[in-house]
């Protein structure tokens, strides 16, 4: 099962829809981290709104790609968390999610775009002539 | 109501536990937040018989003398050398995040686990309506 990572602009969105199996979850872990360096994003948004059942693996595989991700130089907003999987996670353990977290895509995507812009080191789009023609 | 079982054997399977555990927890009449916490905890119950125990059962079974469910897993696996250490946050074999067994611990009502190396595992976890 292979999980679409689509790009807008400097960004890359990603929706996580159905309950991935652990290795479907590492090759998603490799495949965004990948096209992360791939297209030197400046920022990432995933979005776990369909998932209902999040486990201590899958927690750790989202933690561990939001802090890959920041190694490349990409900011990471976890986005769409549903409020029992929050109530779960919390009372399985403390800390099983550490990422920056938003109610929504995109809520998510405003926090990313001002996140980027304060940084001063990269336009937020390629270039003002084919920001929207390139393909990743 | 009928016990449910399910055979962990491949990766498929947690996501079936799971699946599982939330219908039964359902038909019981769990609230919601509860029904989460059954289906989080069948999964990492899952999820050690997958990683750990190369395979085992999980079964679902509703109480009679109390209103309730319980998750049992068994496994002919490695066992567990200290069981003590595995219920203590931040451990792991695996380079997991250590929360497996405590975190199910914490999101059931009552946990008992009995482990005997080179025979097996079997967990028993209840959540009380």
């Amino acid at each position: 099962m292979k999980i679409p990572i689509l790009r807008l602009g400097r960004i890359l969105l990603s929706s996580i829809q159905i309950d991935l199996t652990d290795t479907d979850a590492l090759q998603f872990q490799n495949d965004l981290v990948c096209k992360i360096a791939e297209t030197e994003a400046l920022g990432v948004a995933i979005d776990i709104t369909s998932l209902d059942v999040v486990d201590s693996f899958m927690a750790r595989v989202i933690n561990d790609t939001a802090s890959m991700a920041r190694l490349l130089g990409a900011e990471v907003v976890i986005c769409g968390i549903q409020p029992y999987v929050a109530m779960t996670l919390v009372e399985m353990g403390r800390d099983l999610i550490g990422a920056d977290c938003a109610f929504n895509l995109d809520q998510g995507l405003k926090i990313l775009n001002a996140r980027i812009s304060t940084r001063g080191d990269t336009a937020l789009n390629w270039g003002d002539d084919d920001a929207t023609n390139r393909t990743v | 109501m009928s016990k449910v079982s399910v055979q962990v054997l491949c990766e498929s399977d947690i996501a079936e536990a799971s699946r599982q555990a939330r219908l039964k927890s359902k038909a019981l009449g769990f609230a919601r937040v509860q029904r989460y916490y059954l289906a989080t905890a069948a999964s990492e119950l899952a999820s050690n018989l997958f990683i750990h125990s190369g395979g085992g059962v999980l079964e679902m079974d509703e109480m009679t003398d109390r209103p309730g469910i319980a998750l049992i897993s068994s496994d002919n696996g490695p066992g567990i050398a200290d069981v003590e250490q595995a219920l203590e946050d931040g451990y792991s074999t695996v380079g997991g995040l250590g929360c497996g067994l405590p975190g199910v611990k914490r999101l059931m009502d009552e946990f008992i686990i009995e482990s005997q190396v080179g025979i097996g595992t079997v967990v028993k976890a209840y959540k009380w309506l």
